[in-house]
């Protein structure tokens, strides 16, 4: 590649520019940075008319909660969404991709899109990383031939299941899904399941926590309820707040 | 030691009514060795968007670089700036694309968009965006920044109110963390 064409924007791809100078730095004991992390309870379940997916909304780094109310159910389609735990940027540029790349096949076809296009393009695209993309998703949504719910691990397996839990918080959504879950719940049944799991994961877990996000997926129609529960409001806020005289000027 | 705490940095930008500041402190060090007390991390895109870039200063200074002419190929093609939104997804996917290698920058950005609507965003190495309603802190100082600004924060603070409290909350943070200090640079648009 000639050096002007390292500046102009790219097809696409990876860049591996600085790997050997950052690994020159690993081995004269620079420690290699830490990223932004989903430490995080992703829940999905199938109930009578569709797919009820739900996150809740805590980003840590290391042990610093940098993000108390972020977004971890993505857009795949208008009928399929997408909850991602591990490192933040891999689940979202993950999901961005493979939205993208669903909107223009749906172009080409003119017609809805299926979940297992979705989950084959996830699923070929985190294998041929070997694991290195570290994003543990699970994938929900409505198409012709009904509900469907799958995880998908970051070396590109994949399961399909009734219920699912990912993330750190898994064990503890789990528990609740396990005893509680049976087959035709009602949405409102369905809905509350998934609160219950998701807050399971949030008391019990430490890389979860703040708010419930659910969606939920029937036939023909996509509800985001963004926020539906928050168990953890601020109790400490002062009334009057901290006021500074203006113009401290030197 | 990790390579964000190489050179030291304290970066914060917080929103106010229609407007927002982003400030960041002058230190420039190896180690604990001071090499400059006037350094400059905070860049000016256009007149209403800003960028900050925490952690390894010579990274920080080819990813403005490669930020600005990306962004005077944008102005050049659609002959108009580019808004905040667009900016940080210019950035994330920059930083996205090195996924492997990463910049070791945490940069900051901050904008006014359509109808004067303040934009602040932080991202990691590899650009997972994190989008802030309040307030976004990035650098060495990060924790006690989280901590002064989580306290001192007030929802539409106008604008000399927003410098006040933004520029408290700055100098109390970098007063406990050994690598940033010297003073701060903050820019209230």
């Amino acid at each position: 590649m000639s050096k002007a064409a390292v500046d102009v924007p790219m097809k696409g791809g990876f860049s591996f520019d600085l790997c050997r100078r950052n690994e020159m730095l690993s081995k004269k004991g620079v420690q290699p940075p830490s990223f932004l992390k989903t430490g995080t309870t992703i829940v999905g379940l199938i109930f009578q008319d569709g797919v009820i997916l739900g996150a809740d909304t805590r980003a840590t780094e290391g042990p610093i909660v940098a993000d108390k109310n972020c977004e971890k159910i993505h857009y795949m389609a208008p009928n399929i969404y997408c909850c991602g735990a591990g490192t933040a940027a891999d689940t979202e540029a993950v999901t961005d991709m493979v939205s993208s790349q669903l909107q223009l096949h749906r172009y080409h076809t003119g017609r809805e899109s299926r979940v297992v296009t979705a989950l084959t393009l996830l699923k070929s695209h985190l294998f041929s990383y070997q694991g290195y993309v570290q994003a543990a998703l699970v994938l929900g949504g409505v198409d012709v031939t009904g509900p469907h719910l799958h995880t998908i691990y970051p070396h590109g397996s994949t399961d399909t299941l009734p219920f699912a839990t990912m993330g750190s918080g898994s064990l503890a959504a789990m528990a609740v899904f396990e005893s509680k879950y049976h087959e035709g719940l009602t949405r409102d049944g369905g809905v509350r399941l998934v609160t219950e799991a998701i807050c399971s994961g949030i008391f019990n877990d430490l890389g979860s926590g703040s708010n419930v996000d659910v969606c939920v997926i029937t036939k023909g129609q996509t509800e985001y309820l963004r926020n539906h529960q928050l168990p953890n409001p601020r109790t400490y806020i002062n009334e009057k707040g901290y006021a500074f005289s203006k113009k401290t000027g030197l | 030691m990790s390579i964000f705490e190489y050179n030291g940095s304290a970066l914060v930008a917080m929103v106010g009514k229609n407007c927002f500041a982003i400030a960041s402190d002058r230190r420039l060090g190896v180690q604990l060795q001071t090499i400059a007390t006037d350094f400059q991390r905070i860049y000016k895109i256009h007149e209403n968007l800003f960028i900050g870039l925490s952690g390894l200063a010579t990274d920080a200074q080819t990813l403005y670089q490669r930020l600005v002419f990306r962004h005077k190929l944008y102005q050049l093609r659609e002959e108009r700036n580019m808004k905040p939104e667009t900016f940080a997804s210019l950035v994330s996917a920059i930083l996205y694309e090195k996924r492997f290698g990463p910049y070791f920058c945490q940069p900051v950005i901050a904008g006014l968009g359509d109808d004067n609507k303040p934009f602040i965003c932080t991202m990691d190495s590899i650009g997972a965006k994190e989008l802030a309603k309040d307030f976004v802190v990035a650098g060495t100082a990060s924790e006690s920044l989280y901590g002064a600004c989580e306290a001192m924060f007030k929802p539409d603070m106008e604008a000399e109110e927003l410098f006040e409290t933004l520029s408290q909350a700055l100098l109390s943070s970098v007063d406990r963390d050994c690598l940033s200090g010297w003073g701060g640079h903050v820019y209230v648009v």
